[in-house]
């Protein structure tokens, strides 16, 4: 075994004998050639399929704007029930750039979560939190219903039966010279507490929110 | 009483036809021509490819006793899957993918105003769900008769990544005419997607072009399911057979050995 380790081929190529070979070389000719063949296909590979792919994940990255959309005067909103106005999440699309949300003015008596800017009126998106069918509110039992899978939401939007797996997804809301104004989409957990927006389906209770991330594009408001 | 056979007259010289001197051919008349003209133009590409020893190798194969109409559910997905792609290729000459209400008004076109479009159409939908079937079918056939087992587990997982990519053209070509069940349903189906740990909201924000349905998305299902995954399935389906070809099919689990020590066709 020693005898055979100290008979390592020569580093030179020059000291293997080799026919031409050069002063210093140590890698032979051959070898250069093969790997830098393969070097360069992968660069050409590279240099097409790294820039497609960046293409079919751009809007993924993209930083989402923070819109606000008037939806009518503070006035005009009821405490007890829900008024649906319809706002565009999404430009040029036509209908289905345009999404539901129930909106009422805030009720101290039931609206138990900290009062700031963005919650004097209430803004429910109408997707379901299961898998995102449009649920419609019946007034005669203060809920919102799920056509698809039997989704029930109390009158503040929390789960009260079926598959939903956290209450109804909000927009932030504000007022602006006696006008509401309806602005980004945030998820809330069972205790209303908020969080970036989640698509439905996604839990925001126990380890939810680190099973489902947040969008690194898009942010629930700094300190709300 | 036997019948008497007379000899025939004997032909005059003049009329006996020469035999032909040594070393000249027969020259071809342009019958005999006609006649050669697929068989010349297949040695002409044969001579140049070297195909026919392929082509022999792929159809000319000795199959298994017992082999019986289970074993042709193979190849009838893959009709479903050509018929697919035949009908898929006119249905793209008339579709538009515009989220905008051109999507629903061209489907809507096409299968009410072109010639012989709702039958066209109908075929390519109906055929996706006949191509489901026939997929689970073969599967069924595949795992039941143990044609799984080894050598053919290779075959077997390029089968699985098959059937889903059947299942994604499903799921992709059904939003496509865009009308309410097609919309809907899709916003269920990136939900359910979406609720795989971690990688699950970046998938959605992939298939979506974004967080939310926006004037991509529809054009990126397009996309995928008609230039992707087809390219995918086809290639696929050519690894499938051509490990089918090269291992052979197997014999029904109910076929035994013969008992005779009789090594059959093979070596006799």
């Amino acid at each position: 075994m020693a005898d055979r380790r100290r008979q390592q081929k020569p580093k030179l190529t020059e000291d293997q004998g080799m026919p031409g070979a050069f002063e210093g070389e140590t890698v032979t000719r051959r070898r250069a050639v093969t790997s830098s063949a393969h070097i360069f296909g992968g660069i050409a590979a590279a240099a097409f399929t790294l820039p497609a792919l960046g293409f079919a994940m751009g809007p993924v990255f993209e930083k989402a704007e923070v819109g606000w959309e008037q939806v009518g005067a503070a006035g005009s909103f009821p405490m007890d029930t829900y008024l649906p106005k319809v706002i565009t999440v999404s430009d040029g699309v036509g209908e289905i750039g345009r999404t539901t949300v129930y909106m009422r003015a805030r009720n101290p008596q039931l609206d138990t979560e900290p009062e700031d800017e963005f919650n004097q009126f209430v803004a429910l998106s109408h997707r379901c939190m299961h898998l995102g069918c449009p649920i419609r509110y019946v007034d005669a039992s203060s809920r919102f219903i799920c056509p698809c899978h039997g989704g029930v939401y109390g009158f503040r939007g929390e789960v009260t039966g079926g598959p939903p797996v956290r209450p109804l997804d909000r927009f932030y809301t504000r007022v602006r010279a006696g006008q509401v104004e309806v602005g980004p989409r945030y998820s809330v957990n069972s205790e209303f507490q908020r969080y970036s927006p989640r698509d439905p389906a996604q839990p925001l209770d126990g380890i939810g929110p680190y099973l489902y991330p947040s969008r690194p594009t898009i942010r629930k408001f700094p300190n709300t | 009483m036997p019948k008497v056979k007379l000899p025939k007259p004997p032909v005059p010289d003049a009329l006996v036809p020469r035999p032909k001197r040594p070393g000249t051919a027969e020259k071809a008349g342009p019958r005999d021509v006609a006649k050669e003209t697929g068989i010349s133009a297949i040695d002409w590409v044969d001579e140049r490819t070297g195909m026919s020893g392929a082509a022999r190798w792929l159809m000319f194969r000795k199959v298994p006793k017992g082999t019986n109409w289970f074993y042709t559910l193979g190849s009838a997905t893959m009709f479903a899957f050509l018929s697919q792609a035949v009908t898929g290729v006119f249905l793209a000459m008339y579709y538009i993918p515009d989220p905008a209400g051109g999507a629903y008004e061209s489907v809507r076109y096409l299968t009410n105003e072109v010639f012989l479009g709702e039958f066209v159409r109908g075929m390519h939908k109906w055929g996706a769900s006949v191509m489901v079937i026939l997929v689970m079918l073969h599967m069924a056939r595949t795992f039941f008769f143990g044609a799984y087992k080894y050598p053919r587990e290779l075959n077997w997982i390029i089968g699985v990544v098959l059937l889903v990519l059947t299942f994604v053209m499903g799921f992709t070509g059904y939003l496509l005419p865009f009308d309410q069940k097609a919309y809907w349903a899709t916003v269920v189906g990136v939900n359910i997607n979406g609720t795989a740990p971690i990688i699950g909201p970046y998938l959605n924000d992939f298939i979506r072009a974004g967080p939310d349905f926006t004037s991509t998305t529809l054009a990126r299902f397009y996309s995928i399911h008609m230039l992707l995954v087809p390219g995918a399935l086809a290639a696929l389906i050519g690894a499938h057979l051509w490990l089918v070809a090269k291992q052979g099919t197997t014999a029904p689990p109910w076929m035994k050995a013969d008992k005779k020590g009789d090594v059959g066709e093979e070596r006799a």
